[in-house]
């Protein structure tokens, strides 16, 4: 059906991606709906506009001209239903939308788990724009934001202990688990971490739950209590950022079936015809490989979006993701990863973990014990190829070979100082130590 | 619309200055009004001492400034609230320094005397204060030129002291700005100088510094000058004609255009250091993007008829005399551009895509511009208009007003590489190689882009960088002048400037590595957008 009205709930970059590949491969009528933004910008470099090295219109990855010329319609606006029987979209000033399809892109709403005060001003998540926003309102400066408070240590909470710390805003950073994100990083890593938290002069408590968030007189958040013990330390701002779920309040009473995300099969469709949901709002029945049901970074949206635009242009084609990968930056280290490297080894794996004397970098490889075959790295402070890595995946390498062949993955810049031999013979002398 | 609007509202506080910045600002301030108050002939007792202090005051406070900025945080990206300055972003500030600059810039240009060059007298004012100096070097009074190179140097040095320890965790960054700050010194500044001392008929000559952006290189003055040193000038012609010729398109072959714009030129040595903080004001927009195509080829075209006109214009019509006539001259030139053109379409026709259109466009206009030259010459003028107003014309409008007054004097207001962007002949022609023959590209790495525009926002060519990296497909544009500070700023590693084969560095790509094998390949066979 050339002439048939594609409708994308959510500008992300999975609604922009399915809408930008739609286009490509036809004529259909597309529209992107989303009640946060008139264009689609980059959700992760909000951190950027805070910190003053970007400014919002620099987050936007397309001009405004962009939109016509590709003929993609962009209307604003938050949807508070959707009747899929008469397939169409209902919004809170009461205006409709039809569709003939319709793919649900709402990504994510950060997680708040009924902490007393957790609706005060001045407590946010941040996630969305309006959420910058409120940051920007209660934590413009260290004078009228003596200090904030950040829950949960995952990769957002600690953006934003970066970005409070770029206006040199005191932080106290919450972190349910014995050591940062040691439920993803082996040990090695995530305990490299905490030492540069604590070099950014951040106030990392490791073990400690929230209590409470206290209010002042005007319904603004004065003080945290801590579970532990009882402590309560005062702050201007509380971010909430133990981890994100999927957005999708607004089909909970319709006949789409969600479980935690909307819930989709391999080709990306919803239990509804012609309705169908991609990127972080999406939950599979069951996770792809070692992959999540519901996976919520950024290239996976991409990805989906990039694949279900075949689907809906008459060539089905199920969501087949190749080899795990992802990176993000812990304040001024890069962290990349390729393959599956758990935190701690699994049944019939072993790790080998090199880290530079100089704190900041290190890498961690993850290979079958037995076999020997490689099935990941984890690499901090220094640069690597996706496409090696990828390669070697598929073609199976041994972790000795793997080792052996490293330079040929660095991807650092030029005249950068090279680690691999250090690698290589940090290596050898684990190997011997075993042997011996 | 409201929420942009709150957004832009709240400009936030620029980041405070802590008191030991403020005390390297003051000091540097210092310095400079020592220079003020000589441009307005105060007379200091003595030059030497107050050029010194001057000078020093002003490199000290950038030194106490950096040091303090930079070394007593963690290394890493230092970018924070550059957005929220009023020097650099277009504020009050910026708008104050540009308007001074091109205030300067106007004063140096076109009324040195206000500075204090002598007529036929002694120096006064501000070049009178630099006498000493010159006088060291060179044995001469100082001119305005050498005022100007001196601060210029200065400038370079000192700023590129505080971009080292910026990004003291980044060795290209530091390697490739000691060359610039090595060649501006030993080779703009100092050898030209001493030079001088050694045989002062010499023309002054920059030895790094290659036709076209040498536009005077090719004057009768210049050449006459050469001509009449003997071996060393013949030399300096040969050199002269050789770097433009086959130093130029090797280096550039194996390295990129980088090796000169971001590693040896002047021009790009101030743009890197002293304009380090305004790089992010570059326009990325593809209206920006049009006008540069337009205009930086333009005044290429510019520039090879005005040089070619100004070569024409003393060559004699006897070829009795010499063989090398105008019409021998004439011919070799268009022959010359022909086979450059002709060998570009028939083998890269391809890569050059819609570009080619405007190269062909280009071609003609320059071809049609030196027959009429060719007809309508004689030995003083060309296309009826005499051949020195052509040159002057050139270097009024382009060495002067654009290189100078707009180029640097709006490095906060447009960013601080307009000239090399917008403008430079010399930067279309190694821009040109870069894009057709050359190994040099910017990798990306696979999938791992997040879109989040650090690097386009950074790019101070104005590249939208990011546009490819989330893509996945390598950058490769003509105006790349391989500064790294995308690949540096990228939080991602996404991005890597690299020299590799020919074969397979343009890869239009519409997905990048991670998805389905069989959907990638399905896809980038399209290769359209
Ligand atoms: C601070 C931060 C940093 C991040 N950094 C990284 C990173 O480094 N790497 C990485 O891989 N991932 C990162 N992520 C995660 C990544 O940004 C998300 O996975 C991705 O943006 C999800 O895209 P999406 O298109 O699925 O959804 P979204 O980007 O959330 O887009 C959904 C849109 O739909 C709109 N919408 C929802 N419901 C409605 C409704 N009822 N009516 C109208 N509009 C609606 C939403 O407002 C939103 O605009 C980060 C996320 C955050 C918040
Ligand atoms: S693309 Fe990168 S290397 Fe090239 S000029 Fe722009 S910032 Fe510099
Ligand atoms: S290449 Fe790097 S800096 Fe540029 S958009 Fe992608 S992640 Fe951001």
């Amino acid at each position: 059906m050339e002439n048939e009205h594609i409708v994308i709930l959510g500008n992300g970059i999975s609604g922009v991606s399915v809408a930008r590949h739609i286009r490509k491969l036809s004529d259909k009528k597309i529209t992107i709906v989303s009640g946060e933004s008139d264009y689609f910008f980059s959700r992760t470099a909000l951190m950027y506009v805070y910190m003053g090295h970007m400014k919002f219109e620099h987050t936007q990855p397309y001009e405004a001209y962009f939109w016509k010329k590709n003929r993609i319609e962009l209307k604003k606006g938050w949807v508070s239903e959707v009747q899929t029987a008469q397939k169409v979209l209902i919004f809170e000033d009461g205006t409709t939308l039809k569709y003939d399809r319709l793919v649900i892109a709402t990504g994510s709403k950060p997680n708040k788990f009924g902490w007393p005060g957790q609706d005060l001003k001045g407590v946010t998540g941040m996630y969305h724009k309006q959420e910058l926003e409120a940051i920007e309102a209660y934590a413009p400066n260290n004078q009228i934001c003596k200090r904030a408070v950040i829950v949960g240590g995952g990769l957002i909470g600690i953006e934003l202990a970066e970005m409070m710390s770029s206006r040199k805003i005191p932080v106290t950073f919450l972190v349910r688990e014995s050591s940062f994100w040691n439920g993803v990083l082996p040990a090695g890593e995530s305990e490299m971490i905490n030492r540069h938290i604590f070099n950014h002069h951040i106030d990392l408590r490791l073990n400690t739950n929230l209590k409470e968030i206290t209010s002042d007189e005007n319904g603004r958040v004065k003080s945290v209590i801590l579970q532990e013990t009882g402590e309560e330390i005062p702050c201007g701002l509380v971010g909430l950022t133990a981890g994100v779920s999927p957005n999708i309040d607004v089909f909970k009473d319709s006949e789409i079936e969600t479980k935690r995300g909307v819930l989709v099969n391999r080709f990306l469709e919803t239990n509804i015809e012609s309705v169908y949901a991609i990127g972080d709002c999406a939950e599979q029945h069951e996770g792809i490989g070692e992959r999540r049901p519901i996976e919520a970074v950024w290239y996976t949206g991409r990805m989906m979006g990039e694949t279900l635009a075949q689907t809906i242009c008459d060539n089905r084609i199920a969501y087949k993701p190749g080899h795990w990968f992802n990176s993000a930056k812990f304040f001024d280290i890069e962290y990349q990863t390729y393959g599956w490297v758990f935190s701690k080894p699994r049944e019939g794996e072993a790790h080998f973990h090199w880290k530079h004397a100089d704190d900041t970098k290190c890498v961690t490889v993850c290979y079958d014990s037995s076999s020997r075959r490689f099935l990941g790295i984890n690499t901090f402070g220094i640069r690597m190829r996706h496409q090696v890595f990828d390669t070697w995946l598929n073609e199976r390498r041994d972790v000795d070979y793997v080792i052996e062949n490293l330079c040929d993955a660095n991807f650092d810049p030029e005249f950068f100082k090279h680690f691999e031999s250090d690698i290589i013979s940090a290596f050898k002398n684990e190997a011997q130590v075993e042997a011996a | 619309m409201s929420i942009q609007q709150s957004m832009s509202l709240a400009t936030p506080d620029a980041p405070a200055l802590s008191t030991v910045q403020k005390i390297g600002v003051s000091q540097s301030v210092v310095g400079l009004v020592i220079l003020l108050l000589a441009t307005f002939n105060v007379n200091f007792p003595n030059k030497t001492l107050f050029l010194c202090l001057a000078l020093g005051l002003i490199s000290l406070g950038v030194i106490v400034f950096s040091r303090d900025a930079y070394l007593k945080k963690l290394p890493g990206i230092k970018n924070d609230g550059v957005w929220f300055r009023s020097s650099t972003s277009r504020g009050v500030l910026g708008w104050a320094t540009g308007i001074f600059l091109t205030a300067f810039y106007i004063v140096l240009y076109f009324y040195p005397a206000y500075l204090g060059l002598g007529d036929n007298a002694p120096n006064t004012g501000l070049v009178a204060l630099f006498d000493p100096l010159s006088q060291l070097l060179s044995g001469r009074p100082a001119s305005q030129w050498f005022v100007y190179g001196t601060l210029y140097t200065v400038l370079i040095l000192v700023f590129g002291y505080k971009f080292i320890l910026k990004y003291r965790h980044n060795r290209y960054e530091q390697i490739r700005t000691v060359s610039v700050m090595f060649f501006q010194l030993g080779f703009a500044y100092l050898i030209p100088e001493f030079m001088y001392r050694m045989n002062s008929t010499l023309p002054y000559y920059d030895l790094k510094n290659v036709w076209p952006l040498n536009y005077y290189f090719f004057d009768d003055w210049s050449i006459q000058g050469f001509l009449a040193n003997g071996n060393i000038g013949l030399a300096f012609i040969f050199f002269g004609v050789f770097s433009t010729f086959v130093i130029t398109p090797v280096l550039t072959y194996k390295f990129g255009k980088r090796w000169y714009c971001s590693w040896v030129c002047g021009c790009g040595g101030l743009a890197e250091t002293a304009g380090d903080s305004y790089r992010q004001l570059s326009s990325k927009t593809m209206v920006a993007w049009n006008i540069e195509r337009w205009l930086i080829h333009t005044v290429l075209v510019f520039s090879i008829v005005m040089t070619t006109g100004v070569i024409y214009s003393y060559l004699g019509t006897d070829s009795a005399q010499s063989w090398f006539t105008k019409g021998v001259f004439i011919s070799f030139v268009i022959g010359f551009l022909s086979v450059v053109f002709a060998a570009t379409m028939i083998f890269k026709h391809k890569e050059l895509g819609k570009d080619a259109k405007f190269g062909a466009i280009g071609f003609g206009l320059t071809i049609a511009a030196l027959l009429v030259l060719f007809f309508t010459g004689t030995t003083n003028e060309v296309f009826f208009i005499k051949s020195t107003t052509v040159r002057t014309a050139y270097g009024f409008y382009i060495g002067s007003i654009f290189s100078g007054v707009i180029g640097t004097g709006l490095y906060p207001l447009l960013g601080n590489r307009s000239w090399c962007r917008f403008g430079c002949p010399m930067a279309a022609i190694l821009g040109f190689q870069q894009r057709l023959f050359s190994k040099f590209r910017i990798t990306t790495n696979g999938g791992q882009c997040i879109s989040c525009g650090n690097c386009s926002t950074f790019c101070e060519m104005g590249i939208d960088v990011r546009a490819y990296a989330q893509k996945g497909e390598n950058i490769i544009r003509s105006s790349c002048v391989g500064c790294g500070i995308c690949a540096a700023v990228c939080p991602r590693g996404v991005l890597k400037l690299e020299n590799g084969g020919m074969d397979g560095r343009i890869n239009p790509t519409q997905i990048p590595l991670g998805n389905d094998l069989a959907l990638m390949d399905l896809m980038n066979l399209l290769r359209t957008e």
